[in-house]
């Protein structure tokens, strides 16, 4: 009985299928990341300002992006904007645009722990050698906060890629949602598919966030 | 601001209730869930701590699985896959016990990182007191450990409460539930979104507060610094 399910996912193109739904979810977290990294380092710089109007804005941004569930900000965009502009946007848009900016905010939270993490003696220390404030960043503070800052976003990827399993709640056909297709229709010739489809599913998600985070991890060590 | 005049606040009113129940149920899985979290995690923390032979491995293996899916996939799988090898959870039981699959390791993560944090200069002097296993981890190991990792506890936390958004996709009648089936069954869309929003921030502010609170007076606990 156990051992008819499986071969579900050998049919026709069933676990190439599975593999493309993967694709979608990994597509909108690649282009969020991507898109968050550079906003998030100016974020990050935005946020060492010593003015407190942007201390506050900031500061509030940050704090909204963080205390909501993923799941709401997804609906507000999906759902909200939507009946509020009258912007019809595409759910992988809204996807994009909400993982983009958790990302931005995650990602400035990151960067501004780098940035105040390093001592004020070595900006001094790098006036007194007679540098420039460009030659400060470039041979100086960059260097250092990246130390810090490559395991963390790396760390940043793999929770943007679980948290994007998300989309399949706002509609978008990606992983699990063409596993419950698969199941459903072989639900009389293999009824004990579901286990087999979200068995590999989990596997798959191992799969591609493991090496990623052991990564992370050995980098951090690495670097300490 | 127009927003505000347009909301049809007694729709707000009479479904008020729904929300109330909703908020309910999200914070009793989201309280059994970081319950048996935090016992999970203690007991794996420890075993990583003390290296126990073989379940060592078996804590090191769990963690990297539990760490490395999202939590949707974990519930989908015990409640749609285990039923298939006879196993039937109700979806209560599938959220809490997916809630602490994930959970458990994040826990076990920020208390083992507390244990190890604690200097061998601590172990040393308390067995030249003449302390045992038991007591030493008592008196001395535990009560500095615990107080190094409070800050990582409570984050957990409040990522483990935002994580039960997720136990709408198996069916179970949270604040996410609620809210997407209001907007189906009657567009008022800017009214649910709102009511939504105000349930978390009334579930989440009160958690996040309190644990800046614990964390700024337990950072004089440390010792030596």
């Amino acid at each position: 009985m156990l051992d008819s399910g499986i071969s579900v996912l050998f049919l026709g193109r069933n676990f190439l299928r599975l593999l493309e739904g993967l694709w979608v979810t990994m597509r909108i977290s690649l282009v969020a990341v991507i898109l968050s990294i550079p906003l998030g380092i100016l974020f990050g710089m935005f946020m060492t300002l010593k003015n407190p109007l942007t201390r506050a804005v900031s500061r509030v941004y940050l704090e909204f992006i963080r205390i909501m569930p993923q799941l709401v900000l997804l609906f507000i965009a999906y759902f909200g904007v939507t009946r509020a502009f009258g912007w019809n946007l595409s759910a992988e848009l809204s996807a994009v645009i909400v993982f983009t900016l958790w990302g931005t905010a995650e990602m400035g939270d990151l960067v501004r722990g780098a940035l105040i993490s390093i001592p004020k003696h070595q900006y001094d220390s790098a006036a007194a050698l007679g540098m420039s404030k460009v030659q400060t960043f470039g041979l100086i503070i960059v260097p250092q906060t990246m130390r810090r800052l490559i395991p963390l976003t790396i760390n940043l990827t793999t929770r943007m890629i679980k948290t994007t399993s998300l989309v399949v709640l706002i509609g978008i056909t990606e992983v699990l949602k063409v596993g419950k297709q698969i199941i459903d229709a072989n639900r009389f010739d293999y009824p004990t598919a579901a286990l087999w489809v979200y068995g590999v599913i989990f596997g798959l998600y191992f799969l591609a966030c493991w090496p990623i985070s052991s990564l992370a991890k050995k980098l951090e060590q690495r670097w300490r | 601001m127009g927003f505000w005049n347009q909301l049809n606040t007694e729709f707000m009113a009479r479904y008020l209730p729904w929300y109330v129940d909703a908020a309910k149920l999200t914070v009793t899985i989201a309280f059994w869930g970081i319950l048996f979290s935090l016992a999970v995690g203690l007991v794996c923390s420890v075993i990583r701590y003390y290296r126990v032979p073989v379940l060592h491995r078996i804590v090191a293996v769990y963690i990297e699985l539990s760490r490395n899916t999202p939590l949707l996939v974990q519930l989908f799988f015990l409640y749609f896959g285990l039923p298939k090898l006879g196993i039937v959870l109700s979806a209560e039981s599938c959220a809490i016990i997916g809630l602490t699959f994930l959970g458990g390791s994040y826990m076990a993560e920020s208390l083992r990182s507390g244990l190890e944090s604690i200097e061998k200069s601590q172990i040393e002097s308390a067995q030249s007191l003449g302390m045992g296993q038991m007591l030493m981890m008592k008196e001395v190991i535990f009560p500095q450990a615990l107080a190094i990792s409070v800050p990582g506890v409570c984050a957990n936390m409040i990522f483990l409460i935002k994580e039960t958004s997720v136990v709408s996709g198996i069916a179970l009648a949270d604040l996410m539930y609620v809210t997407k089936d209001l907007i189906g069954l009657y567009y008022e869309t800017d009214e649910a979104l709102l009511m939504l929003v105000i349930a978390y921030l009334i579930i989440l502010l009160p958690v996040s507060i309190l644990a800046s609170i614990l964390e700024r007076r337990l950072r004089y606990a440390g010792f030596g610094n």
